[in-house]
């Protein structure tokens, strides 16, 4: 099973190379956008961070990184945990599966643009 | 003649903007791992090996005996903490030494270094009272600056550290023992949990 998901993979990706060297991208709008790139990015890298981290992490206001958090959500990129810690609000975010699958994407993306160019 | 400026830049080539992307995401995760480089598990068995390092300790009356225990402690320390971060690294798909990894070498190395050394110097002039206290301020001091950039529960626990060894170093000798236990297995589990709890793992 677990094999047959790394060739499933494999193929994805192969197929999602040789879409972009064809010159028929499918760049994933949402997280192109600069500040959700880096949310995801943070994300991938922690279980979770809080609104307060990512807004320190990244150097952003609270009302830019409310929007995209939004976006990405509505996406189903991440996940939002609202809860109270010492009566104040505290928002969690966390990188869903899709999410992860999505930045995976991008990366790959990025990848054969580079290569593309490099063997023109 | 004037000279004339054009009023637009050249475009950025796309492979040049794809390049900028991945370095940012990399730059991105980098300071993003390095909020939780510090392992909150492997803080908390730390702790408690230090913990029944201070009980085995209290009962050697040389000071060779006392701080036998206490440097084969560190060595395991050492051996929990490091495999404690590589794990952690791993989960979080960063290699260790990338930024946050290396940053925190970079700045909890030096103090370590300076610990090591002037024990050294201290055991062969046969001084054993300033050590406890030497030594959490100093792994204070490493853990402050190596975690600088990090949550702020992991500066935080570098800063208790020098405030007990601070305590240490001036209190009677026969408490260092126990100050040591209440450090390096105290503040260890505690930190250890809210770090586990927390920011995970």
């Amino acid at each position: 099973m677990a094999k047959q998901n790394a060739a499933l993979k494999k193929n994805d990706r192969k197929l999602r190379l040789a879409e972009i060297a064809a010159g028929q991208p499918r760049l994933d709008r949402i997280i192109h956008e600069r500040l959700r790139l880096g949310i995801v990015s943070a994300l991938a890298a922690n279980q979770s961070l809080t609104f307060n981290e990512l807004k320190k992490l990244l150097q952003t206001t609270d009302g830019n990184l409310s929007v995209h958090a939004r976006k990405l959500e509505e996406a189903g990129y991440i996940q939002v945990t609202k809860s109270f810690e010492n009566r104040l609000p505290k928002t969690e975010y966390r990188l869903t599966s899709s999410g992860r699958r999505a930045l995976e994407r991008y990366l790959d993306h990025m990848e054969a643009l580079i290569r593309a160019m490099r063997d023109r | 003649m004037a000279t004339v400026h054009p009023i637009r830049r050249a475009p950025v080539a796309l492979h040049d903007h794809a390049m900028d992307n991945l370095r940012y995401i990399r730059q991105t995760m980098e300071r993003a791992a390095s909020f939780t480089a510090v392992p909150g598990v492997g803080g908390v068995v730390i702790g408690c090996t230090a913990l029944a390092a201070a009980v085995v300790a209290a009962g050697r009356e040389t000071l060779d005996g006392w701080l036998a225990v206490w440097l084969a402690e560190g060595l395991l320390a050492w051996i929990i903490g490091l495999a404690g971060t590589v794990l952690k690294s791993r989960r979080s798909h960063m290699p260790l030494l990338s930024g946050p990894g290396r940053k925190f070498i970079l700045g909890f190395a030096p103090p370590l270094a300076v610990g090591g050394l002037l024990t050294l110097a201290l055991y062969r002039a046969g001084v054993g009272q300033p050590l406890p206290g030497m030594w959490m301020l100093l792994y204070g001091a490493g853990v402050f600056t190596g975690g600088a950039a990090s949550v702020r529960v992991v500066p935080l626990m570098g800063l208790c550290f020098m405030a007990l060894g601070a305590g240490a170093l001036f209190a009677p000798a026969v408490w260092g023992n126990w100050f040591l236990a209440a450090g390096f297995g105290g503040f260890h589990v505690l930190f250890g949990i809210i770090i586990t709890v927390k920011y995970g793992g």
